[in-house]
């Protein structure tokens, strides 16, 4: 009797979580005439950053894949989600990785609490220098290949941006949240926001450095929702 | 400028030494304004450290890293400077000045011990003191006994002394404050305009050091001659200023390219800063960092204080022609026109390349010099016209002829 009350409340518990699970998936698609991207001379002209590469380095600024799908845009919750409740951040840390003279990837999403590593995989020094509007600032030499510091942010903030002042066209860019609902699009401008998001109406926001910000409502059902979002070339 | 020098006190080899000094001077304004240029001043984090290695310590591969060769160097070749400026104190003010220089070197190394003691995180900035009070105790060491050369030379060395190594404290706060929030920016941006604007004031001092110490300065005094149009030299000089502070604001900022055109400004004598049109400006872009209303205004400023100061220095030079010839505004006017023709086209330059490095670096370069001779020129009217009241008084009552005035 008493291990059938456990299986039953295991598998209660078990419905219950899964209730909870919902995912929000869509596509950003860009419109437009979306410039040429060019190529980041200054790499070239580097001795130790133009050795390696074998082919023009080029500025990601739109990124477009299958069917107009806009890459490295950054979508979340904007309203919606229970007021004053509070989440834990997650244990998996975010890798900005410092290759060939360029920041992978370009854009990288992470919530308020979450360990963010910093790496140099080169074999020369980089610096990272972090100009937070809101978060603390900070400025540190990587001067090892391999070399990797953790950082994490204890503010919401959209775009921090990352430089690198030993090679001044490395930027990356970094958007702190304080929920853990948010995603960043893939080369086809894919996206899927998933964790605890409870059945509601949410306004998901789409962020994109150089088309700026749309918005749209979605309603979660089941656990399952859509949304396709478009920005415009600007 | 001529190195003979008939001023017993004013030896022509010190002469020659202030001319070095300034010259190294222009060499550091260069390579500050290369740092600035290429974004590359907080490529090394710590200060005075680089990398926690001593300034002379860093290793060369380091050193050779991308933004890196700048910055370092940027602060090898200050340090340079501060040295040969605290030994041409020692040297034009001759051997009294021992006495205050030691005074100082104790101060300050004492200091460096003091802040070590307080708070080891301070470490650097007792290194910096450190390294700067033994500089100068060695300038005190120095045994060979000399005379001052002019009470003004001298006063101008005491000034470069103090101004040097107040320039590196604000270098080196720069870097350590970079990230600081003050008044809606940050402390790199503030300590760095603040570093670049009195980078500009200390190479104009310095080349008025020479200058006082050389033999083209003692003959100055020379046949004075009231120069009635003297305002446009003044009004050059103070517009030359303002557009030196304008471009480091914009320097700084980022504003450089926030107008892409010439002569328009995105089709328009005045550009629109509605948000409308922001987004239309920054889309002509490649990078994502926005365009702001303050960014295009500054720029639209320092277009018309350019075309202004332009105008000013002409009116200066037409009116020079009026002086006899050897007058030193007549010769200063000559270069002075030069130099703003010359600076105007690498304005337009800078924009039309997009602002290239070395043509921006060059801009600020021939900024600096065309602040120096407008500074100079200001003197030779200042000094001209101080002697012509003199002679004028000593006149007064005699048979002789008043010197006649120029117009």
């Amino acid at each position: 009797m008493k291990n059938t009350l456990k299986v039953v409340s295991m598998a209660a518990a078990v419905a219950a979580s899964s209730a909870l699970a919902g995912e929000i998936t869509g596509k950003i698609k860009i419109t437009g005439e979306v410039p040429p991207a060019r190529e980041i001379t200054p790499i070239k002209g580097d001795k130790l950053c133009g050795a390696l590469h074998t082919k023009p380095v080029m500025t990601r600024t739109y990124i477009v894949g299958a069917d107009h799908g806009l890459a490295n845009v950054a979508v979340y919750i904007k309203a919606g989600l229970p007021a004053g409740k509070t989440y834990t951040a997650p244990a998996t840390k975010p890798l900005i990785d410092q290759v060939g003279c360029v920041y992978e990837p370009l854009i990288t999403a992470a919530m308020v609490g979450q360990t963010v590593d910093i790496k140099n995989s080169d074999a020369f020094m980089h610096n990272v220098n972090c100009q937070a509007k809101v978060n603390k600032g900070f400025n540190f030499a990587q001067a090892t290949q391999g070399q990797v510091n953790p950082r994490v942010f204890d503010k919401a903030e959209l775009a921090v941006k990352l430089i690198c002042n030993v090679h001044p066209w490395m930027s990356g860019y970094v958007h702190v949240f304080d929920h853990p609902f948010f995603a960043v699009s893939d080369k086809d401008g894919n996206f899927t926001i998933q964790g605890d998001l409870p059945d509601g109406k949410y306004t998901v926001e789409a962020n994109h450095l150089k088309s700026g910000m749309v918005t749209g409502e979605v309603e979660v059902k089941g656990g399952k929702a859509t949304l396709n979002l478009e920005l415009a070339v600007k | 400028m001529s190195s003979s020098n008939p001023h017993p006190s004013q030896p022509v080899w010190l002469f020659r030494f202030a001319a070095l000094v300034a010259l190294a001077t222009l060499g550091l304004v260069c390579i500050g304004g290369l740092v600035t240029s290429k974004g590359v001043g907080m490529s090394v984090p710590d200060w005075p450290t680089s990398f926690g290695y001593g300034m002379f310590a860093l290793p060369i591969s380091m050193w050779m890293t991308g933004g890196v060769f700048h910055e370092h160097t940027h602060r090898v070749w200050a340090s340079g400077v501060g040295l040969l400026v605290v030994f041409l104190t020692r040297w034009t003010a001759g051997s009294a000045s021992r006495k205050t220089l030691a005074r100082v070197g104790i101060a300050e190394v004492l200091a460096g011990v003091i802040l070590m003691q307080i708070n080891p995180l301070w470490k650097g900035e007792a290194h910096f003191l450190l390294g700067i009070g033994g500089v100068v105790l060695g300038a005190a060491a120095v045994g060979w006994k000399n005379a001052p050369a002019s009470r003004l030379s001298v006063r101008l060395a005491w000034a470069a002394f103090w101004l040097v190594q107040l320039q590196g404290s604000l270098g080196g706060l720069r870097v350590v404050l970079d990230s600081w929030a003050i008044g809606g920016t940050t402390g790199g941006t503030v300590f760095g305009m603040i570093h670049g604007c009195l980078g500009q004031v200390f190479f104009v001092l310095v080349t008025c050091l020479a200058l006082s110490l050389s033999g083209w300065y003692s003959r100055w005094t020379r046949n004075a001659t009231e120069f009635r149009e003297s305002f446009w030299v003044f009004l050059g000089t103070a517009l030359v200023f303002g557009q030196l502070i304008l471009g480091l604001w914009m320097r700084h900022q980022h504003a450089g390219l926030a107008i892409p055109d010439l002569p328009m400004a995105y089709g328009q004598w005045w550009p629109k800063t509605d948000a409308e049109s922001l987004v239309r400006y920054a889309s002509r872009r490649e990078g994502v960092d926005a365009i702001t209303p303050l960014q295009i205004h500054m720029h639209m400023f320092h277009r018309i204080n350019a075309v202004l100061a332009t105008l000013a220095i002409c009116m200066a030079f037409r009116f020079s022609r009026n002086l006899p010839h050897g007058h030193p505004v007549r010769t200063l006017g000559s270069l002075w026109l030069c130099l703003i023709g010359v600076q105007f086209a690498l304005g337009l330059l800078t924009v039309l390349t997009d602002r290239a490095a070395d043509i921006a670096t060059g801009h600020v370069a021939v900024g600096s010099l065309t602040l120096a001779l407008g500074c100079w020129s200001c003197w030779a009217v200042r000094v001209h016209q101080r002697q012509f009241a003199e002679e004028n008084r000593v006149l007064a009552g005699s048979v002789l002829p008043e010197i006649p005035a120029v117009r």
